[in-house]
């Protein structure tokens, strides 16, 4: 019976999928919200700050109510508030969203690192997982199909977002600013309103992911908790062309990418599996020179970003 | 908006309208009556008045006095939304298409209210039938960027009749399109005015369409309408009496004849060039063609039809995936040291974006070409700024720049000044190649024939020149052989003699696969 407890070399796979699923969902938010934002015809590259601070509110708040939800509303409040800082800074005249994206990486991390110091040690009610896996009598399948709901609320927001671009007054609003802010000005949208609002439903998801950090997986609030998530997200956006659902697809990949490493650690190889915990770095570097040119413009990326022009 | 269509389109009427900005006086007392159902031009030059005054008219710009009346009455235009309430519209000179868009999507963005969740099914269904009702039609499930120049200006005026727009203000509707494309476009706008469906306004500065489409003309010049008439009574050579102070076409560029230049090798060869653009899909396909000493090769063509690219390969500014360039029979790759052995001046399109630094001043601008080697230079790398003085004032002041001063940073420039400085610079050393893109566009009557006597002049003395522009006119007057670059390739080749507006112009729209949008 002891065969049915250890799955041997199928649990890489295994570990490697449920990695996946769990690992993605803070890129799928992060990244779907950077796409909003985009779209609009901002970047905005402090989500990584975004992403931490939200992580930092969603415990902080967990901590002190008791109540998950609670907390993840805190980390899209924090996220939309940081989303409205840039925003606001950016509709002035002659800024660069970049360099106040990079300003702002910074002040997000540094305030919740400042605000976050007494959340360190204590234990928080965490957000709760969907049992999928208790079709099996195995364990590692059990845990490997604990699902949160937030993954099934990321996948919801892409179809919803894909749909919604095309098919809704807001989504032409939002590609009308993001594609050409003359055409936007000629027919009385005011352009700064737009991408504030997108900057700020943007700033929301990335809070989100933050929370699902702190709350779910892995599931407490330290200052290492995020590896780079936030700007790897951002370069996902790239790979994406701005689709949401490629977004999903893509967060899939780097969710994967990311769980290589724990997952050959947990089959008790040794040595060098610090190579495999690399392994998604090297794939965000990958895919962005894959995806870019040095004769052609990115396809696909809206015509007003500062990257574009 | 009211949707309820009136019996006859909008009567406008301008009384006495004045706008200043600053100290110039753009309108002085302009009063003109649009009739109802008709075509009205407003001709006159570059900086006559003609776009404040239609401006003034859409509620873009605040008169400073004076009254406009619409079917008698008189209204306040504040914004363009008062405008567009009472049926008034305007189709801008550069397009406000969405071109990541498709046509129906950009159909929709005019409207004043959107629904929150768009039936594509019953838009499309809508849009469709509306097509049936116009005199041109496009398919509402492409991409904006997929059409071309022609077909875009359709959809610009398409918008308006779709939003219900009975009074059109067309900003030099033509100036994009190829002669073909004007004449199909104008005809039906003319159509659609005899119809009583439209009251038209047009600005232009081309005599010919004002002859063929307009029924009433008024000529603006500084601010003032010096004329006013119904076109069957004038002629074009009045008109352009009118409009210049002067009969048209009174001082045409020198062209000497060509000493017996034709047994001479070419001096510029382009082979098979092959390129790709900016989005990654091919710009230039197979392009060929020579360029001899003391000629002038115009390259005629609607815009993003690969001149771009074909001339940002001649700078060194892309790599060209297949073909040859030579210059002086020798491979040429548009290095610094070739530029300068060979002699090669360019005069690129847009030069504050494409050929100079616009925060450095017009000094620095004007050395660009020469600040590495005396007497600018000493051991070709300190420079000296004493000797900068005299080199740049020399230049100021035979190509007449009007700079506040030498050290004036060139962005603060005007785009007929930005224009001058950089020919300035490139014509400062002996010129034995000279390309030229587009080198009038956007400039005034008077500068853009200086600028055609230049290059007249390099041409006389026994320069290649290559001039690539969107102006047909421009390259029917200036070139000794005229080609055709349509969809990337050389589609057509004629001598000067043998050169037919028409038939150019049917070339250009040849096989419109938009290759770089």
């Amino acid at each position: 019976m002891t065969g049915t407890f250890d799955l041997g070399w199928w649990g890489v796979p295994l570990a490697i999928v449920a990695g996946a699923i769990r690992v993605s969902t803070p890129y799928l938010l992060v990244s779907l919200g950077e796409t909003l934002t985009e779209k609009s015809g901002r970047v905005n590259l402090g989500l990584e700050g975004t992403l931490v601070l939200g992580a930092m509110s969603a415990f902080a708040t967990c901590y002190l109510t008791g109540s998950p939800w609670l907390g993840m509303l805190a980390a899209g409040v924090a996220g939309s508030a940081l989303g409205l800082l840039h925003a606001t800074i950016c509709n002035l005249p002659r800024v660069n969203d970049i360099a106040v994206g990079i300003a702002l990486f910074i002040f997000g991390i540094g305030l919740a690192f400042f605000l976050g110091k007494p959340f360190i040690e204590p234990r928080a009610a965490m957000l709760p997982g969907l049992p999928l896996g208790n079709w099996s009598d195995n364990p590692a399948i059990r845990s490997a199909f604990e699902i949160s709901p937030m993954f099934f609320v990321g996948i919801a927001l892409a179809i919803i977002l894909e749909w919604g671009f095309t098919n809704t007054r807001w989504g032409l609003i939002l590609r009308i600013a993001g594609e050409s802010a003359d055409a936007a000005r000629a027919i009385g949208l005011s352009v700064h309103r737009v991408r504030t609002l997108a900057t700020m439903a943007g700033g929301f998801l990335s809070g989100l992911g933050g929370g699902f950090l702190s709350l779910y997986y892995p599931g407490n609030w330290n200052e290492g908790l995020s590896s780079g998530q936030g700007l790897m997200a951002i370069a996902l956006v790239i790979f994406a062309r701005w689709r949401p659902l490629r977004c999903f697809y893509a967060s899939l990949l780097f969710g994967g990418a990311t769980a290589i490493g724990p997952a050959v650690q947990t089959v008790g190889i040794s040595e060098g599996y610090y190579l495999f915990y690399a392994a998604p770095y090297l794939l965000t570097l990958g895919l962005l020179i894959y995806s870019s040119s040095r004769t052609r413009t990115l396809a696909g990326a809206p015509s007003e970003l500062s990257i574009s022009r | 908006m009211n949707s309820t269509p009136t019996p006859s389109p909008p009567e406008v009427e301008i009384a006495d309208l004045s706008k200043s900005f600053a100290a110039v006086r753009a309108l002085d007392r302009v009063s003109v009556r649009f009739r109802a159902g008709r075509v009205h031009a407003i001709l006159g030059e570059n900086g006559a008045g003609k776009s404040t005054l239609v401006k003034c008219l859409m509620g873009y710009y605040r008169a400073d006095g004076g009254q406009i009346l619409v079917d008698g009455r008189q209204r306040l235009m504040l914004h363009p939304r008062d405008a567009h309430a009472l049926g008034l519209g305007m189709v801008y000179q550069h397009f406000t298409l969405v071109p990541q868009m498709t046509v129906a999507e950009n159909f929709l963005l005019g409207r004043e209210r959107l629904p929150a969740i768009i039936d594509w099914g019953r838009e499309h269904a809508a849009l469709d039938a509306f097509m049936t009702r116009m005199p041109f039609r496009l398919d509402p499930r492409r991409l904006v960027a997929t059409l071309a120049a022609g077909e875009k200006q359709k959809l610009e005026i398409l918008k308006q009749l779709y939003l219900n727009r009975r009074f059109i203000v067309l900003d030099e509707p033509t100036s994009v399109l190829t002669p073909a494309e004007a004449d199909e476009v104008l005809g039906e706008i003319r159509r659609l005015a005899d119809a009583s469906l439209l009251t038209v306004v047009f600005i232009t500065h081309k005599l010919r369409e004002v002859v063929r489409f307009a029924q009433d003309v008024s000529i603006l010049r500084g601010g003032k309408v010096v004329a006013q008439t119904e076109v069957v009574a004038a002629s074009e050579p009045s008109l352009a009496r009118m409009m210049f102070d002067a009969p048209a076409s009174a001082e045409k560029t020198d062209r000497s004849r060509r000493s017996a230049s034709r047994a001479t090798d070419p001096y510029l060869e382009l082979a098979g060039i092959h390129a790709v653009g900016d989005r990654g899909t091919p710009a230039v396909i197979g392009a060929s063609l020579s360029v001899c000493p003391g000629e002038i090769v115009g390259v005629a063509g609607v815009s993003g039809n690969g001149q771009k690219e074909l001339v940002q390969i001649l700078a060194g500014q892309r790599d060209r995936h297949a073909g040859s360039v030579r210059v002086g029979g020798q491979a040429f790759r548009g290095t610094r040291r070739e530029l300068e052995r060979w002699g090669v001046s360019l005069l690129i399109e847009e030069p504050l974006a494409n050929a100079a630094v616009p925060s450095m001043s017009v000094m620095e601008n004007l050395a660009l070409r020469q600040f590495d080697r005396p007497p600018i230079a000493i051991a070709g790398f300190v420079l000296k700024r004493r000797a900068l003085y005299p080199f740049a004032h020399a230049l100021i002041s035979r190509y007449g720049i009007r700079t506040g001063s030498a050290s004036a940073p060139l962005q603060t420039l005007s785009g007929g000044n930005i224009q001058r400085t950089v020919l300035a610079r490139e014509l400062a050393r002996a010129v034995r190649l000279l390309i030229m893109q587009n080198p009038c566009f956007g400039l005034d009557v008077a500068a853009a024939g200086e600028i055609r006597r230049q290059i007249m002049r390099a041409r006389n003395d026994g320069a290649a020149v290559l001039l690539i522009s969107e102006d047909l006119d421009e390259v029917l007057e200036l070139s000794d052989r005229v080609l055709v670059m349509a969809s990337g390739r050389i589609s057509y080749e004629t001598d000067r003699a043998g050169a037919d507006r028409y038939e150019i112009g049917r070339h250009m729209t040849e096989g419109m696969a938009r290759l770089s949008a």
